[in-house]
Order: C-alpha cells, then structure tokens, then sequence
C-alpha cells in the first residue's frame, strides 16, 4: 500500500513536472519568442543614446540582450543582415481609434464605466497596414464626444494572435477627457425631436467635469471612512454602493489613472490645469492641443506631456490656429511632446510627420524620434518596457531600408517582443498565392450573384487621406 | 464706383483695408495685406552659384537662373549675369520649379466644418457647368501663404459635388485678386462620373448603418439614369452651338436661339477645346469614363485613379492621362496589398500612362504635395520621376506646361530655392518666385509662430 503510495507520487510529480516543461515548451516554440535572433551589422538609432554604426542588436526571450559589434549568438539564432539599413525603437501611436467596433458612447457626457478593452477587435486589417509603417504600440481610445470618456486600451500591434496578446503588459490604465467643441457637440445638430444634450458650452464642459470630480470625491470619502472603519474592527458595517462610474475617477484622484484630455484651444487648456490642480491630479497628455504653443509653459509647469498632430489643421473654427510649429514650441519650453495620428491611415507615415518638425521649428534628428519613440513611452507609462533601444528592454524594433526620417524610406520589417509580425519580403512572397484565393473565393458559390432576392452590398466609398475630423473612424464619419 | 477709384491709388486702398482690418479686429487679414506690401516688383533677378533641377533636361551642376519681368530669361552653367540684376547666391541651394498640384480646392474651403460660411465648394443641384471655381476663389485664404511656403506655386481649383460639379480654374499663388492669380480661369469642367452606390450620403453614421442596404441592381439602374442625364444634357450643348452656329452664318432665315448659360457653359468642353476631369475610381469606373468620352468627343483626364494601375495598358492606347490623388489613401479594399495605392504610381509609369500626383485637398494641406510624390518614390517610381510628377506632368496634362513646370527660358519664374531634396520633408525653401516677384516666406503660420514661439 504503501509502495503504491510512492509510485502514485512518483508518477504525479512526473506528469507534474513534463506538463510544466510542456507548458514552457508551448510558450517557447513560437518562432523567435524564446529563441534567439542576432541583427546584424545595422545603423541603430536608439534614440536614448544616439545613431551607432556598423552595430548588432541580440534579442533574447523578447528582450534587448545586447547592443554592441560583434556580438555571438547561439547556433540556433534567427540572424537578419540588417547592412546598409536603419533599426529604430517600434514607433507609438499615441492617439488611435484602430481595431474599436465602437468609438463613443455619446449617449452621456460622462462615461467613464465604458472600456475600450469591450470592443477590440484584433483582425481589423489596418493593423496590418500599421506594422508596415513600423508601428507596433497603439493607445487605443475613446471617441472626444464626451468631457469624460471611457477607458483607454494599450496594445501592442500583435496582428494574427488572439485579442489577450494585444494587451501591453502593465500599462497603467487611463482614461479619455474632451474639451471644446466636439463634447458640446456644435458640429452635430440634434436629431428632430430630441433635446440637446448638456453641455453645450465650454462653460459647461468645466462644470460637468467639476461636478464629476466632486461626486467622486464624495464617493471616495465614503469608502475611506467604511475602510477606516472596518480597519478599527467595527461590526455590521454595510460598505458603500459600488459605482462603476465613479470609481475610474476616485482612480485619477489617487493618481492611478492616466488622463489623455483631447482639446484645442489655449483657454480650455488653462480651464482643466486649473481644475485639476485644485482636485489634485494630473493630466497625463493634452491630445490634439493645437493651441498648445501659446500655452506651452502651463503645460510644462503642471508636468502634463502634449501628444499632437504634426501639420493637420483648419479642419474646424478651433482648429485654425494649429500652427505646425506646435509641437517645436513646446519642446522648446520643457513639454514632452508626441505626434500621434487619431487615423488609421496617418499612422503608416508617423515617420514623415516626425519629419517634419525638423523642418517646421528645426528640431534634431534625436527630438523628432522620441516625438514617435520614447516620448509617448512616457505619455503611457511604459518607458521602461519600450520607446529606445536599450538592454533590458521590449525587442520591439522596426527595420527600414533607409533612413526613417526620409521620405524615400520604407519598412523592411517589424518586430514586437522580438517576433516578426511584418516582413516585406513575406509579404511581396505571399502575393501571387493571396491573388489565387480571391480569384477561388470569387468563384466560390456563396459569392456569386444571386439569381433573385436583396443584391450583394455595394463597395464601400473611398477612404482618402485627409478627413476632417479628428477622433475619426473607418471611413471618416465623425464621432459621434 | 469708390472702389475704382481707390484701385487707382493702391496706397490709399491698402490703408483703408488696413483700417477696415483693424476695425473687425481680423488680425489674419491685417497679416495679408502687411504681407503683400513686402512682395517684391517684378524685376531682373540672376540666382547664381545654384544647382539647378530643370526638370525639362538634366541638371545642372553650378549654374545660373536669369529672371526678367516675370519671366524665365536664361539657364545655365555659364549664362553671363545682365547688369542692373539683383543677385542671389544660391551657393549650397538647389533651384527647383514651383511644384503644382492638378486637383486640389484651394481658395474655395476656409474652414470645413462649423463655418459653412466658408465653404463655396458644391452648388445645388447635379449639373452646374457655369458654376465657375475663379468666381469663388478667395485670393487672401490662409491657405494661400502657407501652400506656397512648402515650394507649391501653381494648383487647379476644382468645385465638387454633384455629376457636372463646374468649372475648374488653375492659379499661381499670388494675387490680390482671383483674376491676378489666374493662369487659366476656366481650365476644365468636373464631372463627378456617376458610380454605382456613390453619392448620398447620410449626414451621421448611425443613420447611414440604418439606412436599407441597397439594392443592386437599383443602384446599378440609378447610375445608368444619371449616366443618360449626362450624355443628353452634353448632347443638348451640341446641338446649342450648331444652332448658334447657324444663326452666326445666317441670321436672316435661321430663327434666333435662345441663349442659355448652362447650355453655352459646356460648349468648349463638348467640342474637345477644354479637357473635362472626371472623378473615377474603381476599374470599372475608369473604363466606363473612357467609354463615355469617347462616345461623346471628349478629351477626358481621370481624377483619383485609385485601380488605374488595373487599366493602364488602356489608358496608354487611349493616351488618357491620370490625376491620382489617393497615394496617401488606405486601399480601398480589405484584402489590398497594404502599399497597392503607394505603388499605383510606378507602375503607372512603367506602362508609359501619363499620370500626376495630387494631394486632392480643399486647401490646408496641400502643401503635403511633395511627400505624396515621395511616398510614391519610395515603393517604385523613380526620385526624377516622383519630382516630374508635382511640376512638369501635371503641367502638361493641364495644357500648360508653355509656361511653367520646368526651368526653361520663356516660362513664367515659378521658382523654388530649397537648401535640399524638394521632396524630403526636412527640406526648407529658401527663396520663393512666383511670376518673377520674390514672395516672402511668411504665412499665417510663421506670424503665429513669431507671435509666441518666444513666450515665457
């Protein structure tokens, strides 16, 4: 009996133990994530330390393991002759509505208990499109319809693997804020027979805010004191109703919250510094801020970073004063500053639009990087995972043929956690063999015209390149 | 009557703009007229020392550009400088010509949205053939200071909306007047080519998803109504100036005709004299547009083009040149290459289809022309060609390029002086001609950036 006890034992610490080598095996056999890959002979722009030469770049388990010439490798390693081509940190988006099958919920102008996270859906192909313009992070927010938005989503651009692979690991949550005209909805006249919805002034855009912030400070303190309370070992107490709309902002109160505030104009700018210098928080970015050059030293003072487009203007009446030196004002004033897209087009040329600001206020080749690198790293809280490269962190690394500050450049290929999720040459192979399955599926019975009945939808509109509105989505109908 | 007679006295005439300026506290349109006061006359202008990109031939190394009275005068790497001229050394810099933009709206959008009171882009209706574009066309627009800024000297202006959308007019940016800017003020008229599912749409996107899916064949029946409404009104105009026509050579026994404006508008146009624009995407589109101007004797450009890479071994045989003006747009459909509308280009140009690039902007950002042209440089189309493609192409295919395009004698000085690649984005224009004045390089947004760049 006895003996028949150990064997049992002996038996389930062995399956035990091959389910865990197992279990390891499976996380490690995807190619490139726990073996190695060696980029050889490369020009590095790390962004945090300046361009290197003639430079290899090790990445182990996902990681920057080394950075330097010469380096080894295992026998096993993935090796990519990077000669004559330019490696850079994966470019952040710091404003995105890609992958969302909804934008607002613009039936409140408080919706914080709304998540982003509900409606990511991770085979929108424009992902794709992104990772062959070298992007692999993305802030994924709410739409501006609301002065207090729902929860923002940061994913990496995992495109081909499951929704739960998206998520940046530890990213601190945020929300999305909105000033201006897009919350009190000037742009949007009122459906016959409906009332307008409050507010419908940047009057009372603040006051909705205020009066948000002073519920969840309400709601803060009656948690503090049930916490205080049972903490003394009170009895019987009854805790507090939950409230998923407050609890988001009793969050940013507690500082655990990122902020992302779209808005334009340097008086309304001025309105939520103020607001939140006297509830006691910080807002994390100013999104758009076009009017963000005139204000540039607030928005230093408080510490609150500017995430902006490089050159889009004049869209609407409080986007006329954009200026494309916005984004060279205020990092000459201390602002840390990204340039971000809010398009699903824009996104595949942020290399361009960082290009730009050399020219437009005479930033370095460095400061126009970090507009799409390190600076929204820090935006989103997550500069010590990505946005340059350095040992130790994320391998998310976008190769070019050229260099990315020049137009004539395009993306060889893209790597995120050291995985390759876009190669150009995959891509140009996979073509021919991409052209004779439509031409199947287009035979294929389920496709063809129906004899009778509703008639198969007509192709969509053109989707150009410049639509105005911001917070646009998939085709460039407005927020709503 | 009073405004006559203050055109006679300029000075007089940009003080009481001035006062009018300030007196609507409008800081933008004091910042124009400040502006024009500081462009210089046309003169004798020699920019030497330059490498010079002419475009028409190669380029020239060390050389010099001549200007005279709003024109080029002389090129070359040993042209002798006139005396009286005012020199520029240009050492270091490159002379390009002002790049242009075939399909763009500018002057006719201040502000898209929230300022109706801004836009004269779409008249009412479906066929506007007298609406004229240099009727509209607000010569102190913002946009006009900061397109030229970027090395855009020339667009055309087009209106948009419904089937016959109007007239389209091509204009050098300067002027203090519409008429002072005009290369051409009626270049071509627009079509907006009816498609299947195109046109109508819903005001908000929720309406829009609620609205009955179509039917196809119905749509498909509605194009072809719109289709025959073309051909009869264009058949109507035919005929308009047979019997005007008639009536000239013989006003005795033929009856007088009735004159009609929308009728005479489309005259020039059915009679192959002007090019007419058609907005085509889709294969099917294009074709069906090539089908349709050759039935009605048209002289047909594609605007957009967005599968004329699909069609390009009929547009070579037919000779019919493309505007595109969706390199920068997503591909149209889900399983597209990812860089289809960045390669349309070059292979456009490998087939030997005459093509240009367009940024296909109402105004603000059509100074993003060169890296639409870069774009497609940088998946195929070579960098010459990529250039040609913003100056001396859309030139040509607008039927203007006698006078600009490229750095030939005889041509309008719209000149550009950049200290790099005009297309790279980190290139600064450092001297700017257009009709042989130098403009100055400030803009709306150079004065704000002035205003505040320096603010504590």
């Amino acid at each position: 009996m006895k003996r028949h006890a150990a064997l049992l034992l002996a038996l389930l610490v062995f399956f035990a133990q091959t389910g865990i080598a197992r279990a390891q095996q499976s996380s490690e056999s995807r190619p490139g994530a726990a073996t190695e890959t060696l980029i050889r002979n490369a020009t590095v722009l790390t962004v945090s330390h300046g361009t290197l030469r003639n430079t290899d770049i090790l990445i182990r388990n996902g990681k920057i393991a080394a950075i330097g010439q010469n380096l080894r490798a295992s026998p096993s390693a993935r090796i990519i002759d990077a000669t004559d081509k330019y490696v850079m940190p994966g470019i952040i988006d710091c404003h995105s509505h890609s992958m969302i099958d909804a934008v607002n919920e613009g039936t409140l102008s408080v919706t914080s208990m709304v998540r982003i996270r509900d409606v990511l859906n991770p085979t929108d192909v424009d992902l794709y499109r992104e990772l062959a313009g070298g992007v692999t992070t993305l802030n994924v927010l709410h739409g501006s319809a609301n002065a207090i938005g729902g929860q923002n989503m940061v994913v990496k651009i995992k495109y081909g693997r499951p929704i739960e692979e998206f998520i940046f690991p530890g990213a601190p949550p945020g929300i999305k804020f909105a000033l201006g005209e897009n919350p009190k909805r000037s742009n949007f006249p009122a459906l016959p027979g409906q009332p307008r919805r409050y507010p419908a002034t940047r009057m009372g855009v603040e006051e909705t805010i205020r009066d948000a912030f002073t519920r969840a400070r309400n709601y803060k303190a009656e948690w503090d004191e049930y916490r205080a309370r049972l903490a003394r070992g009170e009895k019987n107490l009854i805790p507090p109703r939950r409230d998923l709309q407050l609890e988001p902002l009793v969050e940013i109160l507690e500082g655990k919250r990122l902020v992302h505030a779209h808005c334009y104009r340097a008086d309304e700018i001025l309105m939520l510094i103020r607001l939140a210098d006297e509830f006691g928080f910080k807002v994390r970015t100013f999104q758009h801020v076009l009017e963000g050059y005139k204000v540039a030293s607030e928005i230093a003072r408080h510490g609150a970073g500017a995430s902006t487009f490089a050159d889009f203007w004049g869209y609407k009446i409080e986007a006329y004063d954009g200026i494309p030196y916005n984004a060279a004002i205020m990092v000459r004033h201390g602002v840390n500053v990204s340039v971000n897209s809010d398009s699903d087009e824009r996104a595949r040329r942020l290399n361009i639009e960082a290009a730009k600001m050399m020219k437009y206020g005479g930033l370095t080749e460095d400061e126009a990087l970090k507009l799409i690198t390190l600076n929204p790293a820090w935006q989103l809280g997550i500069d010590d995972r990505v946005g340059s490269i350095d040992v130790g962190k994320d391998a998310d690394l976008a190769i070019w043929n050229g260099h990315p500050l020049s137009v004539y450049s395009r993306v060889e290929m893209t790597l995120i956690d050291g995985e390759v999720f876009f190669d150009r040459q995959q891509d140009l192979a996979r073509r021919a063999e991409l052209e004779r399955e439509r031409a199947q599926l287009e035979q294929a019975e389920p496709n063809r015209p129906p004899a009778q009945g509703p008639a198969p939808a007509v192709p969509r509109p053109r989707r150009t390149a410049y639509e105005y509105a911001d917070d646009i989505w998939d085709g460039g109908d407005y927020d709503q | 009557m009073i405004m006559k007679k203050l055109a006679a006295n300029p000075i007089k005439l940009s003080v009481i703009v001035l006062a009018f300026a300030a007196a609507i506290g409008a800081q933008q349109l004091n910042r124009v007229v400040v502006e024009r006061v500081k462009t210089g006359p046309q003169g004798l202008y020699a920019i030497k020392n330059a490498r010079i990109v002419t475009v028409a031939g190669p380029v020239i190394e060390r050389g010099t550009v001549v200007i005279r009275d709003g024109k080029i005068e002389a090129v070359g790497a040993n042209v002798s400088i006139p005396a009286g001229a005012q020199e520029i050394d240009a050492s270091g810099l490159t002379v390009y010509p002002g790049m242009i933009d075939a399909g763009t709206s500018l002057g006719l959008v201040e502000v898209p949205t929230g300022a109706p009171g801004t836009v004269d882009l779409s008249e009412i209706g479906d066929m506007n053939p007298n609406a004229q574009a240099i009727i509209a066309i607000n010569p102190h627009s913002a946009h006009v200071g900061v397109t030229r800024f970027n090395g855009v000297t020339t667009v055309a202006t087009l209106p948009r909306g419904g089937i016959i959308a109007g007239q389209a007019a091509i204009i050098n940016l300067d002027g203090t007047t519409q008429w002072e800017m005009a290369l051409v003020p009626a270049a071509a008229l627009v079509i907006d080519f009816p498609r299947v599912g195109g046109g109508g749409r819903a005001e908000f996107a929720f309406m829009q998803a609620q609205q009955r899916q179509p039917d196809l064949t119905e749509a498909i029946r509605a194009r072809d109504q719109q289709v025959e409404r073309l051909r009869k009104l264009l058949r109507d105009a035919e005929a308009y100036a047979r019997a005007q026509e008639a009536y000239a050579r013989d006003n005795r026994n033929v009856p007088r005709p009735d004159r009609n404006v929308v009728l005479e508008a489309l005259v020039p146009y059915v009679r192959g004299e002007r090019p007419v624009i058609f907005r085509a995407d889709r294969e099917q589109e294009i074709r069906a547009v090539i089908r349709f101007a050759e039935e009605m004797k048209l002289k047909p450009i594609i605007l957009g083009g967005n599968d004329a890479w699909k069609v390009a071994s009929l547009l070579h045989e037919k000779n019919i040149p493309v505007i595109l003006d969706g390199v920068l747009d997503l591909p149209m459909r889900e399983d597209d290459p990812y860089d289809l509308l960045f390669e349309n280009a070059a292979k456009l140009q490998k087939a030997g289809v005459r093509f240009c690039i367009s940024t296909g902007d109402t105004g603000a950002h059509v100074r993003d022309l060169p890296y639409h042209a870069g774009m497609a440089a940088a998946f195929g189309l070579p960098k010459d060609e990529a250039l040609k493609a913003v100056t001396l192409y859309p030139a040509q295919i607008l039927g203007i390029a006698d006078r600009v395009g490229s750095i030939e004698p005889g041509k309008i000085a719209n000149l550009v002086v950049a200290d790099g690649d005009l297309l790279e984005p980190r290139t600064n224009i450092r001297y700017l001609f257009i009709n042989g004045k130098q403009i100055p390089l400030v803009s709306r947004h150079t004065e704000l950036y002035d205003q505040f760049k320096d603010r504590p």
